[in-house]
């Protein structure tokens, strides 16, 4: 099987959804025949009409709104927002209506819808293209936030989202979109949906992190490797639901926890992460959870993103921190005893 | 190149430039408009009865807030020729979208009034089910329903059903960004879908004048393509035939109306409302002698439609209604904590599960 980049795997998930289900839709801006502007709904209007692929008038409410009436009158739309900041006018309609429609109706009425969100920076946008926005959806209660790091789970969640009973936020790291798996999803191997997966296994630290922040954090524990320290990888994909269980089974493993995000850190989705583990994990711990994050500012102009975004480096000084001098890990000392 | 613009294609959007009237506000016939026929004698006297009920719930709704049976309740009354209206335009399998303040509409539509008032009352959100009934969760963000009604036209029309949706809005609300965005949507979609304004003149305090420049609400639709229209809002006869021909217009396959009605709030906005404090008295009197329940009352009386009898069974079936509805809402409601965690997803997350359990150890925690 050929390799396929995350762009490709999301493609053939929309492809495939679309062939299976007739009640699939893809609509929003330029996704018909343009193809969207990564070209991540590339030739699904000529291969299934413009009945099922569809340009919309330019407002990102009304993309929304309209994906709401549909999803009531029984179809499963998908819908694409631009780019991360210019869905920010659809915010009313995705608290107010996608995330509360089954809750205000006891359940009587339910949005079975996808909501894409090409996000975050590392490719020299210009401003209102870069944010990292996945902290408002994931604070928002009846919203599933998903965001996938290797082409695989790109393929495998989106499916999953799609045949979701529940509204789904479903964010695309857009510098991820040309990242290759050697293969192309083939038989299901993905972990469930609501599953985190752990990456890179390791016995001195946890590293968990999602999306964008998980080939840095691989790129982290490969350079530490090379000076002895041995850091496991956690990559949640799902943010809601959580899943407490993998992230706490590996921090009790290791006993120390660097929580890595490309957004900016105050109250985002990391410091959520550090809080649920210092409450499970306590009595594990050797260090205190640190938080490796973007700064705390609007996203940057394109050439000042690398100061910016966090990197390996920035990763592996939080790790010089955990305080392996102070509270020598058994586990390490024992490995390299022998 | 050129461009110029079909002028017949524009006058046959524009709205009437005075609201369509059938019925002079002594009750007096007027010279019928041309395009909108007449609704039937029978359609006239169910909608007189209709009518009195709705006025009946509104006051009983009122007094309850007033013996803290409910929380809020905005009322309607002055409106009731648009609510009856909407709801007759409309056959049982069409949607009806509407807002906060269209419960007169929701009771005349076969929803048990205690689940009409759900919301109010306080013991959940949206107390009937909106997938039987047709009717759409009561809407208080403004205009955000407008565009769920075009996705869900659209959805009707794709599966080649010919039902029609109707979204109810007030003269504030098209001030909303998603209004203009659900009207943009309607026409380039071609759905099969009503936009109802009811203009009561007042967003909660703030004026008409305040609110638009427009020289009537319904000149908002040119602009998109869509044909308008306005029409006496106090006159059911008139508000019934322009709704009807709406509705048809969209079923037909012609694509999405927008009709205005004139009408006017004779409440303040809710009973936590002081409306003394942004509008005169005499104003208020002024429209009583507009109001439509009278007017239509005369008109059938005046027609040899409806005789002291008739007025007479109309407000007793308003009386037994309004009795039942004492009743029932008198009783306690059943509320259940631990549904709180029951309908955020289908299946609850495991945070939610912990909650939910924590939620049950403070339940029956001993008193101390």
């Amino acid at each position: 099987m050929t390799a396929m980049t995350m762009a490709q795997a999301l493609n053939t998930a929309l492809r495939d959804a679309l062939r299976e289900d007739e009640r699939v839709l893809v609509f929003g801006e330029d996704v018909g025949p343009l193809g969207g502007v990564f070209r991540i709904t590339d030739g699904l209007t000529t291969e299934f009409g413009e009945n099922r692929c569809f340009d919309t008038p330019l407002a990102e409410a009304g993309i929304v709104g309209l994906a709401v009436g549909m999803a009531m009158g029984g179809f499963r739309p998908v819908v694409e927002m631009q780019f991360d900041a210019f869905a920010y006018p659809a915010f009313e309609q995705i608290a107010s209506h996608v995330a509360k429609m089954r809750n205000r109706t006891r359940g009587r009425l339910s949005l079975p819808m996808v909501i894409r969100i090409p996000y975050a920076g590392g490719i020299g946008g210009v401003e209102h293209h870069c944010d990292s926005s996945e902290a408002y959806y994931v604070h928002t209660p009846g919203l599933k936030v998903v965001t996938p790091a290797t082409p695989d789970d790109a393929y495998w969640l989106l499916r999953d989202a799609i045949t979701d009973p529940d509204p789904v936020i479903f964010m695309e790291p857009k510098r991820l979109y040309w990242s290759k798996d050697e293969t192309a999803p083939g038989d299901r191997r993905a972990a469930g949906f609501g599953r985190a997966a752990v990456r890179r296994e390791g016995l001195d630290a946890t590293l968990v992190t999602y999306g964008p922040g998980v080939p840095v954090a691989l790129q982290a524990a490969e350079a530490a490797a090379g000076d002895g320290i041995d850091l496991e990888v956690v990559d949640l994909r799902t943010l809601v639901p959580f899943d407490d269980e993998t992230v706490v089974s590996s921090v009790r493993k290791t006993g120390r926890c660097v929580v890595v995000q490309e957004a900016q850190g105050f109250a985002g989705v990391g410091a959520e992460i550090a809080a649920r583990v210092q409450e499970r994990c306590f009595h594990s711990l050797a260090a205190p959870v640190l938080r490796v994050t973007g700064f705390d500012i609007p996203y940057p102009p394109p050439k000042l993103e690398r100061s910016h975004l966090p990197d390996a480096d920035r990763i592996l000084d939080a790790v010089d921190r955990l305080q392996f001098d102070d509270a020598p890990d058994v586990l390490h000392l024992a490995r390299e005893a022998s | 190149m050129s461009v110029r613009t079909d002028r017949q294609v524009v006058d046959g959007l524009l709205p009437s430039p005075v609201p369509v009237r059938f019925v002079a506000e002594d009750g007096t016939a007027v010279e019928p408009p041309t395009g909108y026929p007449a609704p039937g004698d029978g359609q006239l006297l169910e909608a007189y009865r209709r009518m009195v009920l709705g006025r009946r719930f509104d006051r009983q709704a009122t007094a309850l807030t007033k013996q803290g049976r409910l929380a809020v309740y905005p009322s309607s009354r002055g409106q009731e020729a648009c609510q009856i209206a909407g709801v007759l335009a409309l056959r049982e399998d069409d949607w009806l979208f509407p807002t906060y303040r269209d419960s007169v509409a929701l009771v005349s539509r076969g929803i048990d009034p205690v689940e009409v008032l759900t919301l109010l009352r306080g013991d959940w959100h949206c107390g009937y089910d909106p997938a039987a009934t047709r009717v759409a969760p009561q809407c208080t963000p403004l205009a955000t329903q407008t565009i769920h009604a075009v996705g869900l036209a659209e959805a009707l029309r794709r599966k080649g059903e010919d039902g029609v949706v109707m979204a109810f809005i007030g003269d504030g609300g098209t001030s909303e960004g998603d209004f203009h965005e659900a009207l943009n949507y309607a026409a380039v979609l071609h759905a099969p879908v009503v936009f109802f304004v009811q203009n009561n003149k007042y967003a909660i305090s703030v004026p008409l004048a305040r609110q638009t420049a427009a020289p009537a609400l319904a000149y908002k639709g040119i602009g998109y393509g869509i044909r308008s229209e306005q029409v006496d809002g106090n006159d059911l006869v008139a508000t019934l035939s322009v709704l009807t021909t709406a509705v048809e217009h969209a079923r037909a396959g012609e694509g999405p109306f927008l009709v205005e009605a004139h009408t006017y709030r004779m409440d303040a906005h809710t009973n936590a409302d002081d409306a003394t404090r942004y509008r005169e008295p005499e104003e208020v009197e002024r429209w009583e002698s507009a109001d439509p329940l009278a007017r239509l009352e005369t008109h059938l009386r005046d027609r040899g439609l409806l005789d002291a009898e008739g007025i007479a069974s109309a407000h007793e079936a308003a009386e037994e209604f309004a009795s039942r509805l004492r009743d029932a809402m008198n009783a306690e409601p059943e509320t259940d904590p631990y549904e709180l965690f029951d309908h955020v997803f289908a299946d609850p997350t495991p945070q939610l599960r912990e909650q939910r359990a924590l939620l049950a150890s403070e339940l029956t925690a001993p008193e101390d």
